[in-house]
């Protein structure tokens, strides 16, 4: 029982320390979605005429791209702040908190929880947008939005814990980020409807914790833009078989991640 | 009960014993030093100590908690400052300080009591509100030490508090530690291999290749080197050694133009042999000097060799053995 208050504790601050560190930085804040919005404007602007025939005409290729970008943000965010704990093992930082009284598990959590919590602030910035791409969203929706962005955001900020419990050096995290974010982010649907690809890429696509995260976005976030039927022929699954198999996803890699960080010295 | 209880403690790493069978204690109150070259084994038994490495044999205590089967009692209980600064520069020192109280569970009303006590204790009271990224390298230091307070530790461990930090700063460094035993009356425990800083401990553990070579207060360690040398030049050097001879009844050898001797105490030996080289006929001293073993002398004494020459040859060890793991891996 005291343990278990004593890793509460812990938790709460690990993921304090993420959000007062995250909100101390404004400038990064704006920095960070210099990507997302370029990515959004510029190629969905650009894309737009030649994507005309996206759902049938009826789907502007923006429109297509804005639950993407989100998802973008997500994931990025996410496995950044995850990989500060790369970060803090270089500069000293993280052995503070692997000598005070607080489980391996609970730091490991607490990252997950804090890296989170920040990826979501960055996907709501984001979402803030919507009325300028056309997308018009519900309160309801919204708040279907958050949860969904929540758990994207915990599974990719798990598997970043995971990949940083063995990482020594931020030499690595530029092969990461070559070798897996990026090809993460290309093939989980944000760029283009994954329906009608080579084999390959499908395969790839549907192993990718990503797919199941702009999926179900995607369906909320255009559920009163466009027509049940456009949606239908864009999206994977059902918004309940994506939210089940990210979940089992979540959990899988929340418990490698866990175990891993706690089997270091 | 002792503050530290370590008994036959071993660590390897693969083939290499980076601490072979130390046994030590440390009594309640007292400044223990750890003086030892890089690579002698003093952080790898601090790291146990502190549960941050899994001993590979032997036991260690710490305020009577067993670092392997108690190692959060043993963490609650102890306060640490690291070799490399461990604090979060993003944040203000007084974030930082916040951060440790949450994480040791400290109450809020304790600590905004305690957070103000520290500061003062290493001098950083107004300097709470400032980013790290701003604090030089003795500031840090000084914040990690006040941090390391927060929780009211019993035992302070400093694995080489002062590395890297300027003379001044590292004269402040002990001020604020001798102080600190002084106001908090808690065991500290520190490593070093600046060989002046360990005269400050109660008593030192000289480590060398992972096993402690000597262990006694700096005083008798330098006693076992022999005692003070005084040396002194005279108008009638074969004259004056004869009286001495008979003055003192001692050993007093000529050493080409210098008379040497060998005392306990060369601070009371002096003014004998001015009286006995003042009586008439009196025989003029042209120079004298005294000189006082240091633990440099004790270190050669002990270890064959001079504190820097054994550091070049444990990081040729060290690396003799990493190239042979890296062809086993």
């Amino acid at each position: 029982m005291r343990n278990l208050r004593r890793d509460l504790q812990g938790i709460y601050t690990i993921w304090y320390r993420d959000v007062v560190r995250f909100l101390r930085n404004r400038a990064r804040i704006l920095s960070s979605l210099g990507q997302p919005l370029l990515f959004l404007f510029v190629f969905g602007s650009g894309l737009s005429p030649a994507m005309a025939r996206l759902g049938a005409g009826q789907l502007d290729f923006t429109a297509f791209l804005f639950p993407g970008i989100i998802a973008m943000a997500v994931l990025f965010t996410s496995v950044f702040s995850a990989v500060s704990i790369v970060w803090d093992r270089e500069f000293g930082f993280l052995k503070e908190v692997l000598v005070a009284p607080v489980s391996r598990t609970a730091v490991a959590l607490g990252k997950v929880a804090g890296g989170s919590t920040v990826a979501l602030f960055q996907g709501a910035i984001i979402l803030v947008l919507a009325p300028l791409i056309g997308v018009h969203l519900s309160l309801g929706q919204i708040v279907v939005l958050f949860a969904l962005m929540l758990l994207t955001a915990a599974t990719m900020t798990s598997f970043g814990v995971l990949i940083a419990a063995r990482m020594r050096s931020m030499e690595g995290f530029q092969m990461v980020m070559n070798f897996v974010l990026m090809p993460m982010f290309f093939l989980s649907g944000a760029f283009f409807p994954l329906r009608g690809v080579p084999l390959w890429m499908e395969v790839l696509a549907q192993a990718n914790p990503m797919t199941y995260g702009v999926d179900p976005i995607r369906q909320v976030a255009l559920q009163r833009s466009v027509s049940e039927v456009i949606l239908e022929t864009i999206r994977l699954h059902p918004i309940i078989t994506d939210v089940a198999i990210l979940s089992v996803i979540w959990l899988s890699l929340m418990a490698i991640a866990v175990w891993m960080f706690s089997r270091q010295e | 009960m002792n503050a530290i209880e370590v008994r036959e403690l071993v660590k390897k790493f693969g083939e290499f014993t980076a601490v072979d069978r130390v046994s030590f204690s440390v009594e309640q109150g007292e400044i223990f030093g750890f003086l030892g070259p890089n690579g002698a084994g003093k952080t790898t038994t601090i790291n146990m100590l502190c549960t941050l490495l899994k001993p590979t044999a032997g036991t260690a205590l710490v305020n009577g908690y067993d670092v392997v089967r108690h190692p959060y009692e043993v963490r609650q209980s102890i306060g640490l400052v690291f070799q490399d600064p461990s604090l979060d520069d993003q944040l203000t020192a007084e974030e930082n300080l916040r951060f440790h109280a949450m994480l040791y569970g400290v109450s809020r009303r304790d600590y905004e009591q305690r957070r103000r006590e520290v500061l003062e204790l290493v001098g950083l009271s107004d300097r709470a509100q400032s980013l790290v990224r701003t604090f030089s390298g003795g500031m840090k230091r000084r914040l990690e030490i006040a941090r390391g307070l927060l929780h009211h530790p019993r035992v302070l461990f400093l694995d080489e508090p002062t590395l890297g930090l300027d003379p001044q700063t590292r004269h402040h460094i002990w001020d604020y530690v001798r102080a600190l035993r002084d106001r908090e009356q808690i065991t500290i425990f520190l490593t070093t291999h600046y060989l002046e800083e360990a005269e400050y401990a109660d008593r030192i553990a000289i480590m060398d290749h992972g096993q402690i070579v000597a262990l006694d207060t700096p005083e008798g360690l330098k006693r076992r080197v022999g005692g003070d040398v005084v040396r002194l030049h005279t108008s009638d050097n074969q004259q004056a050694v004869l009286r001495l001879r008979h003055a003192l009844q001692t050993d007093v050898l000529l050493d080409s133009n210098e008379i040497v001797l060998r005392v306990p105490k060369g601070d009371q030996t002096i003014p004998q042999i001015m009286r006995a080289l003042g009586t008439p006929p009196a025989i003029d001293v042209l120079s004298i000097n005294l000189r006082r073993p240091t633990l440099d002398d004790v270190f050669v004494h002990l270890t064959g060799k001079a504190i820097r020459d054994t550091e070049a040859s444990t990081t040729e060890r060290l690396r003799q053995m990493g190239r042979i793991h890296g062809r086993a891996r």
